[in-house]
């Protein structure tokens, strides 16, 4: 049997226990030795946390801030846990807006940086994390969307142009199936989130900068023409011609980019963040990174390409942050001198930049950008409320994959009811939200 | 599939485990005797303290939470919750999208019943003396002790066109009978039931081969005199002593296939006619911030599973197993 003494250590440790259970919770970030302060930044870009890349930032930035101590925390499901570390007030110094978080909600959150018109002197993208004129998030990088393609099946196939309309599109990539053999496009189905990237084209077919605000306007956004039914018919169509992968349901997103590469797969339909992996997967795989190439969407309004742009996440600073000034200091300098945007591919959030060379294909094809305005005063976030409230989800996966499974023939609805639907189900939600 | 245990039975599958080799029907003779003036009469509690703060902490705290978030119109992330009543219910019993998901519950529900089947069967062989006894019940739970995730990514590149089940079914001379597993609607919920089979058959194993361990073996020497076979010996002595057991794998199937989620989420994410009621919750919750909507299908799912397990108790009431 224990000693009496070995019985008391065992008390003990089962209270130190529910002590340390209590002791998690503090917060571990703060002032150390000599006024040196840690920075803490949360971030989605994992693989550049574990490939050293931000250290390299980090100890740039010390060149110039000396005492300050950047740790990053790279988060794989950064949506869903930032979202929920959110409830308290441990979310990091310096964070990216996750995207469920309402222009009125920005307030409760995150320290306001500035006017809208203060900011906009030397940044773009700003008026996405904007509320009632106060900025609280400056992009890291800017986007455009369109089709990344194997430039070598392009050729192999004997096409030279780009499609200019969604019939020229798949008759291309009809060519391509006859006369090779690759998958012409492929839709990564099963990762769910690269089917969303077919939302970001909206605004593209109309060229018009208001488009997203006019969904509040409407009973009907799938209609003949507009650009929710361009884009959607667009998918609806490829699939159902028999231009993808041949199971859908089994697609392999990390798969993806080597078939690409390789020229196993023709297109992709994907924001010009991923041409830098896509080229990179061609070089791993013993290409070039030119075998990949980025084109619009294949639509032209008159005579002209339009490409929507906007931010990709916005850096802001915890509204319970100690060091809300070396945040802002991190901020700046990540902006204007660490390199982040020319590196991934991506437009520069600066105002006065250069286009990036991956995006050359663009300027050669007299792409104009169209980018769109923020909800007008007193409207922010209607749209999305909308979109909630109908549970269409125009940023989540099932509506799209629904348009696929449709389109392959796996249950009875056809592309019109889909639409039938999708527009009945606004209508009431519009009805319910600006009615009420 | 069905059976989707949390807590409880792990403990019991140690149990049957280590004692497996052991002597069916030994009794445990451990009593204690009471001591009195031997350290301090708190340490115990001391010790309660720590599992009952964690169960409270982290299984009541946040239900009572859901129950109030029912209630409520949040939306995961404002700082204020408004009360709504019973609207959220409301809208769950009135939309039909709601409860049409349940009927992907029966596949679930259907496969259990393979499921227990297969380890009823499996038990019985191997409560006898059978070659590589232990090994082979090595590989029936094996399945049991991996991670949901990756059972779901294993089988994804196992039902994938030109995969593992096509390869071997081409190996086989099959190879015109292969299938879009997941792809193809008429068959991927049987596909996804069949994954969930693979992955818990082992629990329902292990918890029958431990019951039958528990039969006294004098049982079967008297039954062996008497001439009865062994199919005798699992009719009349078996079957009955483990009816308990086969009572609770009931209710693990009803309420594991009402709540079905793990692999159905990673292997389709719910696409393709495999959305389950909780794949639903979950969407409600996470894609269009419904946090109270959501909470109130949770409050529903768990009135349903209670309801059910009641109904199934007073259909089959659970007798007092007498052995001796």
């Amino acid at each position: 049997m224990f000693p009496r003494t070995a019985r008391k250590v065992a008390a003990l440790t089962a209270a130190a226990s529910l002590l340390a259970l209590t002791a998690c919770s503090s917060d571990s970030s703060g002032e150390g030795a000599d006024g040196e302060v840690t920075l803490k930044v949360l971030t989605w870009r994992t693989d550049l946390v574990e490939d050293g890349t931000f250290d390299e930032y980090a100890d740039r930035f010390n060149e110039t801030y000396p005492d300050i101590t950047v740790e990053f925390e790279g988060i794989t499901d950064y949506e869903g846990e930032v979202k929920t570390r959110m409830s308290t007030e441990n979310y990091g110094d310096v964070l990216g807006i996750v995207g469920t978080v309402q222009p009125a909600q920005l307030q409760d959150f995150f320290e306001p940086l500035g006017t809208v018109e203060e900011i906009e002197e030397d940044y773009r993208f700003v008026r996405e994390k904007a509320y009632q004129g106060t900025v609280y998030g400056i992009p890291v990088v800017g986007n455009t969307q369109g089709i990344v393609y194997n430039r070598n099946v392009w050729q192999e196939a004997g096409l030279s142009d780009y499609p200019t309309t969604p019939e020229e599109f798949i008759e291309a990539l009809k060519t391509i199936k006859d006369n090779t053999d690759t998958t012409p496009m492929y839709t990564n189905y099963a990762a769910g989130w690269t089917l969303t990237q077919w939302e970001a084209h909206r605004g593209e077919i109309s060229a018009d900068p208001n488009y997203v605000n006019s969904l509040l306007e409407t009973d009907n956004p799938w209609v003949e023409g507009s650009d929710h039914y361009v884009i959607d018919s667009l998918l609806y169509d490829v699939v159902a011609e028999g231009l993808v992968e041949e199971d859908p349901t089994t697609t392999d997103w990390e798969l993806s980019k080597d078939l690409i590469a390789t020229g196993d797969v023709a297109t992709m339909v994907l924001g010009s963040w991923a041409i830098v992996q896509m080229q990179q997967a061609a070089i791993d795989n013993g290409g070039e990174g030119t075998d990949i190439g980025y084109m619009p969407f294949p639509h032209q309004k008159d005579g002209t390409f339009y490409a929507s742009v906007g931010g990709d996440y916005n850096l802001a600073i915890n509204k319970h942050s100690k060091h809300k000034e070396e945040a802002r200091q991190w901020i700046d300098w990540f902006n204007n001198h660490s390199g982040y945007a020319e590196t991934q591919g991506g437009l520069s959030p600066l105002k006065d930049s250069v286009e990036p060379k991956v995006l050359e294909d663009f300027t050669l094809a007299g792409v104009q950008y169209v980018e769109q305005y923020p909800a007008p005063e007193g409207k922010e976030g209607l749209i999305d409320e909308i979109d909630n409230t109908a549970e269409i989800g125009l940023w989540q996966d099932m509506y799209r994959k629904r348009i696929v499974d449709a389109a392959r023939g796996q249950g009875d609805e056809t592309k019109e009811d889909i639409f039938a639907d999708l527009n009945a189900r606004w209508k009431a939600a519009r009805a319910e939200v600006m009615g009420g | 599939m069905a059976t989707h245990t949390e807590g409880g039975t792990p403990t019991r599958v140690a149990k049957t485990l280590s004692t497996s080799d052991a002597t069916p029907g030994k009794p445990t003779n451990t009593r204690r005797t009471k001591k009195s003036g031997w350290g301090w009469s708190g340490t115990p509690y001391l010790f309660l303290l720590v599992p009952v703060v964690l169960l409270l902490a982290l299984t009541y705290y946040p239900v009572i939470n859901m129950f109030w978030y029912s209630v409520t119109d949040w939306d995961g992330l404002a700082k204020t919750k408004e009360f709504v009543g019973a609207d959220n219910f409301i809208t769950v019993f009135t939309k039909p999208e709601y409860f049409a998901v349940f009927k992907v519950s029966l596949y679930y529900f259907f496969a259990s019943f393979v499921q227990m089947g297969i380890a009823l069967y499996f038990a019985t062989i191997l409560s006898f003396n059978t070659r590589f006894k232990n090994f082979f019940k090595g590989v029936l739970f094996f399945p049991y002790l991996i991670n949901g995730v990756a059972i779901g990514f294993i089988f994804l590149y196992f039902f994938r066109p030109d995969g593992t089940l096509d390869a071997l079914m081409g190996i086989l001379g099959l190879g015109e009978h292969t299938q879009h597993w997941l792809g193809n609607r008429d068959i991927a919920n049987y596909s996804l039931a069949a994954t969930s089979v693979w992955r818990y058959t082992g629990l329902n194993f292990v918890l029958f081969l431990g019951a039958i361990q528990s039969i006294p073996g004098e049982i079967y020497e008297a039954a062996e005199i008497d001439g009865a076979n062994k199919w005798h010996q699992f009719l009349y002595i078996i079957a009955p002593s483990i009816r308990p057991i086969i009572g609770l794998s009931f209710i693990l199937a009803i309420s594991g296939s009402l709540s079905v989620f793990e692999i159905p989420f990673v292997m389709t994410g719910g696409a393709n006619g495999t959305e389950t009621f909780v794949i639903k919750t979950v969407d409600t919750a996470f894609k269009f911030n419904k946090v109270g909507q959501a909470s109130a299908m949770a409050v529903v799912l768990l009135a349903i599973v209670l309801v059910v397990t009641w109904i199934q108790k007073r259909l089959v009431p659970e007798e007092k197993v007498n052995q001796s």
